[in-house]
């Protein structure tokens, strides 16, 4: 008789370790997937630091200055574009004057050198994204920047997936509006029926056959 | 032949290490050039968009005998709009004027928008006789120059736009001014 190689539990131990294996992976690819979604990872809704804060919430909400008159590119260019010194001092140089929050701007208007906001939304450099054809289709900026207009510090509303982009290439009809609310934040897109919407994606010829999820449509 | 499936699989056993592959580069996330709005060591003045040098212009954006572009005929301030003037005009005019002028000028013209009622702005209005009577080419020189006080709305505002806008306030003034004869009996009826 030979001795017993294995011991007694081995059949045990070994199911035991490989389940455990198998659970210690499961948790590492949870743990993983759990921090990429988290907004330590996307950002969304956290409210960056500026060097002024300013504050949609008083400018847009409150005063009711359209979002052209700062991002004044939108409709033409791919970018929206930061304000630039002059737009602010184009009221701040008579009104609210003396304010320490405004002192950064002023300083810039003396020196030349522009005030640099921190980035909120920022996709990575090969994705090619363009804000004017959006906005000629009837795609309000609420349906990307949601609640921008309620915020006291900008916050990303959105994480920038490409599963996100995609979901409305596929379907256009869900967040279509009429041209003349893309600016309007408050326009609920659900107060139009399906068939309205879809109408609305014939009129502007927002194409539906699968072209704009097409890989070079964003990655150029 | 029973061996045959066994040894297929674990000729794939080197795939789980692919995972080691994702998540690991995003040295393509920032990719070495400049995008817009980027700030720059590079420049003095810190940014990567480079301000145009003095005095350039777009192509095909500028003519100094043209009126679109310089709101003057042989120097004189245009008083007919150098396009045709449309419904649809009038409607970029609207949009434009709402987003640029109101804030200041108020949506009537009036001079009481919310930066002259929030922000103690004083805006002069856009309806008295001197305004009403000025070459429309005025309203291209204030926007595209800015008049003491107001600064110039010309980079932010195309040649064209400008041109919408100020066929605009001509509406805005005719509709402040308007008399109560050119209307029908009917309308004359609401009047208070
Ligand atoms: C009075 C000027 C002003 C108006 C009007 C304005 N914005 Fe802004 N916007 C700014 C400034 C300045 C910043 C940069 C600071 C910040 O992020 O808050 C900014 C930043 C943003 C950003 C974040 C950009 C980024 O990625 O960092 C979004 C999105 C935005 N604005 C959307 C809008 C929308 C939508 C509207 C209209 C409803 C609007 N803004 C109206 C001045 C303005
Ligand atoms: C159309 C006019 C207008 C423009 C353009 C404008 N603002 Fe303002 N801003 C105001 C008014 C009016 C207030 C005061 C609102 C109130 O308290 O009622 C204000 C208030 C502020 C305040 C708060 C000041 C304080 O001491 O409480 C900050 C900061 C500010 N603005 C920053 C900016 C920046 C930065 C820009 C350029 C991107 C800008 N504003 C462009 C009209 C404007
Ligand atoms: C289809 C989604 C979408 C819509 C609609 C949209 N944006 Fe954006 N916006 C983005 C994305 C994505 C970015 C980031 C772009 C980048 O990193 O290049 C961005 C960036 C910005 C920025 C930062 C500066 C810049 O140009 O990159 C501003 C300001 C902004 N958007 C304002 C607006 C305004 C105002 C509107 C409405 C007229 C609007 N956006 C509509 C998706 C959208
Ligand atoms: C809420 C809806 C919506 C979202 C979200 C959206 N798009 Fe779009 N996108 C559209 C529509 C509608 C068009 C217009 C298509 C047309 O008519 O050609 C378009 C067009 C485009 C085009 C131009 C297509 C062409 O014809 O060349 C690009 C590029 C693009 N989108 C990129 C993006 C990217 C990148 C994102 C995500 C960051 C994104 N879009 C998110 C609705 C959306
Ligand atoms: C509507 C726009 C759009 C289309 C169409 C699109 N993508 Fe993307 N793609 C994006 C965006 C936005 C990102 C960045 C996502 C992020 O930041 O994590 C991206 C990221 C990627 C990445 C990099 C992922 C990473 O995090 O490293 C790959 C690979 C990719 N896309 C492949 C494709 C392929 C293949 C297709 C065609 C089947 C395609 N994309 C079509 C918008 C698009
Ligand atoms: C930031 C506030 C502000 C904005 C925005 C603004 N203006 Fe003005 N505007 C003024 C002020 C203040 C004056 C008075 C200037 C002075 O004489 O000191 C003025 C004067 C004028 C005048 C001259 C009135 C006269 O008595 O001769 C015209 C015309 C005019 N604005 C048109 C416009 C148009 C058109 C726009 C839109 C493109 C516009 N303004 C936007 C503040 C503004």
């Amino acid at each position: 008789m030979s001795a017993q190689i294995f011991p007694r539990n081995a059949n045990a131990i070994a199911i035991i370790s490989i389940v455990g294996l198998l659970l210690l992976i499961g948790g590492i690819v949870a743990a993983l997937v759990g921090v990429y979604l988290s907004p330590w990872y996307t950002e969304v809704g956290n409210a960056k630091a500026q060097p002024v804060p300013f504050s949609h919430k008083h400018h847009v909400d409150q005063l009711k200055i359209d979002c052209r008159y700062c991002h004044a590119t939108v409709e033409q260019v791919a970018h929206a574009g930061f304000p630039s010194t002059d737009t602010c001092m184009s009221c701040h140089s008579q009104i609210w004057t003396n304010s320490p929050l405004l002192k950064p701007v002023r300083d810039s208007y003396q020196s030349g050198e522009p005030v640099v906001w921190n980035r909120i939304y920022d996709l990575p450099d090969f994705v090619y994204f363009n804000h004017s054809v959006h906005v000629a289709k009837g795609i309000g900026c609420a349906s990307c920047h949601a609640g921008t207009n309620e915020q006291n510090l900008t916050a990303k509303a959105q994480a920038l997936w490409m599963g996100w982009c995609l979901g409305c290439h596929r379907n256009p009809e869900e967040f279509v509006r009429p041209r003349e609310e893309v600016f309007n934040m408050n326009f609920d897109t659900s107060s139009l029926t399906l068939d309205q919407r879809v109408s609305l994606v014939e009129e502007y010829q927002i194409p539906t056959d699968g072209r704009l999820t097409n890989c070079y449509i964003c990655h150029r | 032949m029973s061996q045959r499936p066994r040894l297929h699989l674990l000729r794939l056993a080197w795939l789980p290490l692919c995972l080691l592959l994702t998540a690991c580069h995003v040295d393509m996330y920032d990719q070495p050039r400049y995008t817009a709005n980027q700030p720059s060591e590079l420049f003095a003045d810190g940014r990567a968009m480079r301000p145009p040098p003095a005095n350039t212009v777009a192509m095909g954006s500028f003519d100094d005998q043209s009126a679109m572009f310089t709101g003057r005929l042989n120097g004189e301030l245009a008083v007919e709009l150098p396009m045709e003037l449309t419904a649809e005009l009038l409607e970029r005019g609207q949009t434009r004027y709402n987003a640029f002028c109101a804030p200041c000028h108020g949506q009537t013209g009036e001079g009481n928008g919310v930066a002259a009622y929030r922000g103690g702005l004083t805006v002069p209005t856009l309806h008295n006789d001197r305004l009403r009577t000025v070459a429309i080419g005025y309203y291209f020189d204030v926007i595209t120059n800015g008049i003491n006080r107001m600064y110039s709305y010309a980079n932010r505002i195309p040649a064209e736009d400008r041109w919408a806008v100020a066929a605009y306030v001509r509406a805005l003034q005719l509709s402040q001014h308007a008399n109560a004869d050119d209307l029908n009996p009917e309308e004359r009826q609401q009047l208070p």
